[in-house]
């Protein structure tokens, strides 16, 4: 085993694709000279040269569209959106291009391409730098999205992520990027579609997305102090999900907390409630309860912002009252 | 520009499908054998047949919702091109795309497109790849003039010069974006103009004239795959009809029209075929005989296929998982 950060296993998963396979290359802005907004991509310049590491004009529409005709005519591009709040510039070239151009075309085209999305909350980056938008893209036909929580996961992920044959969304949370942890060493992809238990419990089974892993991680920590021992599902995968080990859990607990940081009408969590309850409702011993952020953009006042984005007390709170 | 008598009749030939196509298409559709909608390419012939003349199978094109005649003369298959029209099983992309949404990988044809616009970011990423990967193919991109007014236009071109990819931008100025005339949306008469703010070769050629379209497009090309990068080329033509079947077109002046028929490029062509001696009368006859039994054989195929099953509709979406089949 050894220590690296989120932010250096992402890294890590680019570096080993890249040598490994020419047609692997990164663009998006300020990811060469400059490193990368999160120093993400820093170094990779030097190593790679411009060919494989392209710094491209502050133009997200074009970022998505290259992406596009790049991975259609044989290429394995990574894009970098700076931040997932800049989806909205690039959204045409995503939604209507990237995600429908195999399905229009009868499958006559492959797509392997992957975007990079920092996402969320908590660096008072206000509100149009803070978004977690992963039910607008998990919501459209012909995108794969994957949001690790781990530096493990991360890096395991993004080499599944470019080898997938699919626009593979990837999102990154930003508070994320300098949290350590350990990484195997030897490295092996993760399957895209795997889900991983990150504390096994009996009582309750909370699923959590990203930095909300974390937070549902404390709040099991917090718990087990009183004797109630939470099982923390972590979907790695938003789409295609994992299903068997999520359903597995709740036929073990018969009870479920749904917690990611997006704001919580039209969320993510919501689908994933309406999921279990459809399908599980005869498991189900109670009503399944969904946290996530108010229902406003994100504010700027670090005051603001953190009563407005879901925590690990929010947690504790939302269980005692499910007991 | 040096053309061989074969490659003009080759050309005229390919023109003529077009028209055949779009004209056998205009009546299918009005008699109901086409759904959804149709945006013809009627008018704009040379433009697509003097640009593909330049290009070889491993070329890629972008298109547009009025794509079809950019298919036809990139290599299409007529048969494969009308079953999809038709919306059945055999068609290029099994029924799912439709007239808007035609594409041959194996022949460099990324795709018509339903949104204005989308090809040319798609094209700066096919540009990029030739160019990352070192090969002298080239990209051309299609674009009618309204979409000029996108922001993808500003970002592709602007990508492609200071990148230098191997990108021919083509707008097809057929003086409408749907039923705006061009003077309301946008404040300049020459689109080529625009290739100033990008810092390369703009030029405004007389589209109704497929020699003037394929020797800007040669010379395009040329610097395409030399590496020096992207031109804009605008190619003045006329949509004969409507901005899809249905449309009348009543916003068009009938002087404007009357002006345009006259100089439908087609009989333009002709004429100067047989002024030339390129081909005798007999034998453009013949010509245009052969497209008619290939249109006639296209329609044949489309008619004798099955629709889509079902079951179909979840495939595709991704190369390895398969939605379920829903009974509600």
């Amino acid at each position: 085993m050894r220590n690296m950060t989120y932010g250096e296993a992402i890294r890590e998963g680019l570096r080993i694709k890249m040598k490994e396979d020419d047609s692997v290359f990164i663009f998006g802005e300020d990811v060469g000279q400059f490193g990368g907004c999160f120093g993400v991509t820093a170094g990779l310049l030097d190593e790679f040269g411009e060919r494989r590491v392209r710094d491209t004009p502050i133009s997200e529409g074009v970022i998505v569209g290259c992406a596009v005709g790049a991975s259609a005519t044989g290429l394995k591009p990574v894009a970098e959106l700076m931040f997932i709040d800049f989806l909205t510039v690039g959204m045409d070239q995503l939604v209507n291009q990237a995600a429908k151009m195999r399905f229009m075309f009868g499958g006559k085209i492959t797509l392997p391409m992957v975007v990079r999305l920092p996402a969320g909350a908590g660096v008072q980056a206000a509100a149009q730098h803070s978004q977690s938008l992963e039910a607008w893209i998990t919501h459209v036909p012909g995108l794969k999205v994957v949001y690790p929580s781990t530096p493990q996961d991360a890096l395991g992920l993004m080499l599944s992520a470019i080898e997938d044959d699919n626009p593979v969304m990837f999102i990154e949370h930003k508070l994320l990027y300098a949290m350590s942890g350990e990484v195997d060493d030897v490295v092996k992809p993760i399957p895209i579609g795997s889900a991983d238990v990150k504390r096994e419990g009996k009582d309750i089974t909370v699923v959590a997305t990203g930095k909300m892993v974390h937070d549902a991680l404390e709040a099991a920590e917090v718990l087990a102090k009183d004797g109630i021992e939470l099982e923390v599902i972590d979907p790695r995968s938003l789409y295609p999900l994992d299903k068997n080990t999520l359903y597995a859990s709740v036929k073990k607990t018969h009870k479920v907390l749904v917690i990611t940081e997006e704001n919580k009408r039209g969320g993510y969590g919501g689908e994933l409630s309406a999921m279990i309850s459809e399908e599980l409702f005869d498991d189900l011993d109670a009503p399944i309860v969904r946290i996530g952020a108010l229902d406003t953009p994100i504010p700027f006042s670090p005051q603001l912002e953190s009563y407005v984005i879901p925590n690990a007390m929010d947690i504790v709170n939302a269980i005692k009252k499910m007991l | 520009m040096k053309l061989s008598n074969d490659q003009m009749i080759e050309m005229y030939r390919t023109m003529m499908k077009i028209r055949k196509f779009e004209t056998k298409a205009m009546d299918l559709f009005a008699k109901g054998s086409i759904p959804g909608f149709v945006h013809l390419y009627l008018g704009e012939e040379a433009v697509a047949t003097g640009v593909c003349a330049n290009l070889n199978d491993d070329d890629y094109i972008t298109s547009t919702h009025r794509g079809h005649g950019h298919i036809v003369a990139k290599g299409g298959d007529l048969k494969f091109m009308m079953a999809e029209l038709f919306g059945k099983e055999t068609g290029y992309c099994k029924g799912k795309g439709g007239s808007m949404h035609i594409a041959d990988a194996t022949k460099g044809i990324l795709g018509a497109n339903g949104i204005v616009g989308a090809g040319h970011n798609i094209a700066a990423g096919a540009g990029l790849s030739i160019a990352y990967r070192g090969t002298e193919q080239v990209c051309v991109c299609f674009f009618g003039d309204a979409s000029t007014n996108q922001g993808t236009f500003h970002e592709s071109l602007n990508l492609a010069s200071v990148w230098k990819l191997p990108v021919v931008f083509v707008c097809e100025n057929n003086l409408y974006g749907i039923s705006l005339s061009q003077s309301k949306h946008q404040a300049i008469k020459d689109i080529s103009d625009r290739a100033v703010a990008y810092n390369m070769p703009g030029i405004t050629v007389d589209g109704n004239d497929v020699f003037a379209v394929y020797e800007a497009a040669e010379e395009a090309i040329k610097r395409a795959r030399a590496g020096q990068g992207p031109t804009l080329i605008e190619c003045k033509t006329y949509r004969h009809r409507g901005h899809f079947e249905g449309d009348p077109g009543a916003y068009k002046p009938k002087e404007e029209v009357e002006e345009w028929m006259a100089k439908d490029p087609i009989p333009r062509y002709e004429a100067f075929l047989l002024e030339n001696e390129i081909l005798t009368k007999k034998e453009l006859d013949k010509v245009v005989a052969s497209v008619d039994d290939a249109i006639k054989e296209a329609i044949d195929f489309a008619d004798n296929s099955n629709y889509p099953a079902l079951e179909s509709v979840v495939e595709d979406i991704y190369t390895d998982l398969k939605e379920e089949v829903r009974v509600r």
